[in-house]
């Protein structure tokens, strides 16, 4: 019990010397500009293709399990919508993004340490806590409602692809369905759950990659745990956010 | 002047300095040697504020750096460059940019002159055709020159080499150690260079600490090192056949 409690400490003061005061906000700014390039432009790719072959799969899977006589046929592209909207563009792609992220985050962070560029920046009297993770969380929060935005119309157009080129049903079925009761909250919910889950990757794994003692070992089990940690910590947030939000 | 006094620092049970003082000269080249695990990358941490000493004071020019506030720290590390065993730079960054850093964070020049600062620096070290390098494209020695040029961007008062010959061949050891010599002299800086090479410690040593398990077991100058009696340093110095025939022959 007392490991997770000093672990959360540690945490509290390493957020408490990102978000100071910075140096130079021109230097910061520059950081900022690389990270959302590397963190959120450098992710569209896989977004898009997952989120793409995601949406289709959803599409077939409530197609051939819920479809009977007595249920509308628009009800597909409704169900599609809501499980795109709802969970899969902002949770499970953040799940995916922790894998990417996160490793990233902490590894990069992690190898700074043992190769001793953060002490490097310590000894200029720079504050290297708040150079090097303050910009990846502002540009991972500020890519991250772009990164949902793309992943969202990457599902859906996946889903249509099964209508138009699959012809596993008729596409004006599921446009109808896909526009039926739609509840625009539910965009800002799922943007709103983004920003949060984007604060968790990018400061949990900057908070294990920073904080790493020895050697490349030590660097992998860092990024291990970042994906673990922020994975985790995605799901037990993403329970309190839809239970505050719906 | 850097000057340490009684200054104590343990790791749960184990002692690792146990009472060094030494005064660091302006203008010299100041080693610090001993063997490895005898404290002397934890003397220089505590001398740098990457680790706080638990008892004793280390003055920098009268100023005690363990009793100043985050604030003042931070203002003082500015007068002060390093040198890191790895070198340390960054990677994303190339030469020339690795130079600019701290001229970039802490300099109110315009864009112009820092670029003009830093290819000064780089030219210093020989290494101006290399600035649009990046650090993984150059040698471990043309890393150690880099290294040296980010550390003299901001014209520090303080120099920390650790171990800078690390890893290096003996030809290039010697670049090294006259750089580091020449740009002492050049800036009047107190520099302090932490080492165990031999070359080192007989070419620039102007005043030497010799640490031995953590306390300090000899002191003097690289002339002194051939007449001292210290078994210990003696055996540490002039361990290999070739350095014992050099002391035979009084050094020469």
């Amino acid at each position: 019990m007392v490991k997770p409690i000093s672990t959360l400490g540690k945490y509290m003061i390493l957020m408490g010397r990102v978000f100071s005061r910075p140096e130079r906000v021109r230097m910061y700014f520059k950081q900022y500009v690389n990270e959302m390039a590397q963190l959120g432009i450098n992710s569209i790719g896989i977004v898009l293709l997952i989120s793409f072959f995601i949406g289709a799969v959803i599409c077939i899977q409530i197609k051939l399990n819920i479809e009977s006589p007595w249920m509308p046929r628009f009800v597909v592209g409704y169900t599609t919508r809501e499980i795109l909207l709802l969970e899969f563009s902002s949770s499970i792609m953040c799940l995916i993004l922790a894998g990417k992220v996160g490793s990233n985050i902490a590894s990069e962070l992690g190898t700074m340490r043992v190769t001793q560029q953060i002490d490097a920046l310590e000894i200029m009297g720079v504050n290297s806590a708040s150079y090097l993770i303050l910009p990846k969380i502002l540009g991972l929060v500020t890519m991250i409602p772009i990164l949902v935005t793309f992943s969202i119309f990457a599902g859906v157009i996946g889903a249509f692809c099964t209508a138009w080129f699959a012809g596993i049903m008729n596409a004006t079925d599921l446009e109808y369905g896909i526009q039926y009761c739609f509840v625009e909250w539910y965009v800002w919910c799922s943007f709103i759950k983004s920003l949060f889950f984007a604060f968790i990757i990018s400061s949990v794994s900057a908070f294990f990659g920073y904080t790493v003692e020895g050697g490349s070992i030590a660097v992998g089990k860092a990024s291990t745990d970042a994906v673990v940690s922020s994975s985790v910590l995605i799901l037990f947030s993403d329970l309190i956010l839809t239970k505050l939000l719906s | 002047m850097i000057e340490i006094k009684s200054v104590y620092k343990s790791f749960e049970d184990r002692n690792v300095l146990d009472d060094i003082s030494f005064t660091f000269e302006n203008g010299k080249t100041n080693l610090i040697i001993g063997q490895s695990g005898s404290g002397k990358t934890v003397l220089m941490k505590c001398l740098v504020g990457l680790l706080t000493p638990e008892k004793g004071e280390v003055l920098y020019d009268g100023r005690d750096f363990i009793a100043m506030d985050k604030h003042e720290k931070k203002a003082l590390r500015r007068e002060m460059g390093m040198i890191f065993q790895s070198a340390a730079l960054f990677d994303s960054l190339s030469v020339l940019e690795n130079v600019m850093f701290p001229l970039d964070m802490f300099s109110n020049k315009t864009y112009r002159e820092r670029v003009k600062r830093a290819q000064f620096c780089l030219d210093r070290v020989n290494l101006l055709d290399a600035q649009n390098k990046y650090p993984g494209e150059i040698s471990g020695g043309m890393q150690k020159r880099v290294a040296i040029a980010r550390a003299i961007a901001l014209q520090p008062q303080y120099l920390f080499c650790d171990e800078p010959n690390s890893g290096l061949d003996p030809k290039t050891s010697l670049v090294i150690d006259d750089l580091v010599h020449s740009i002492t002299a050049e800036y009047n800086m107190t520099t302090i260079i932490n080492t165990h090479d031999m070359n080192s410690v007989l070419g620039i040593g102007e005043s030497i600490l010799y640490i031995y398990q953590g306390h300090k077991e000899w002191e003097g100058t690289k002339d002194d090192v051939f007449t001292s009696t210290n078994k210990r340093l003696n055996d540490f110095i002039f361990a290999s056949d070739l350095l014992k025939k050099v002391k035979e022959e009084g050094g020469k």
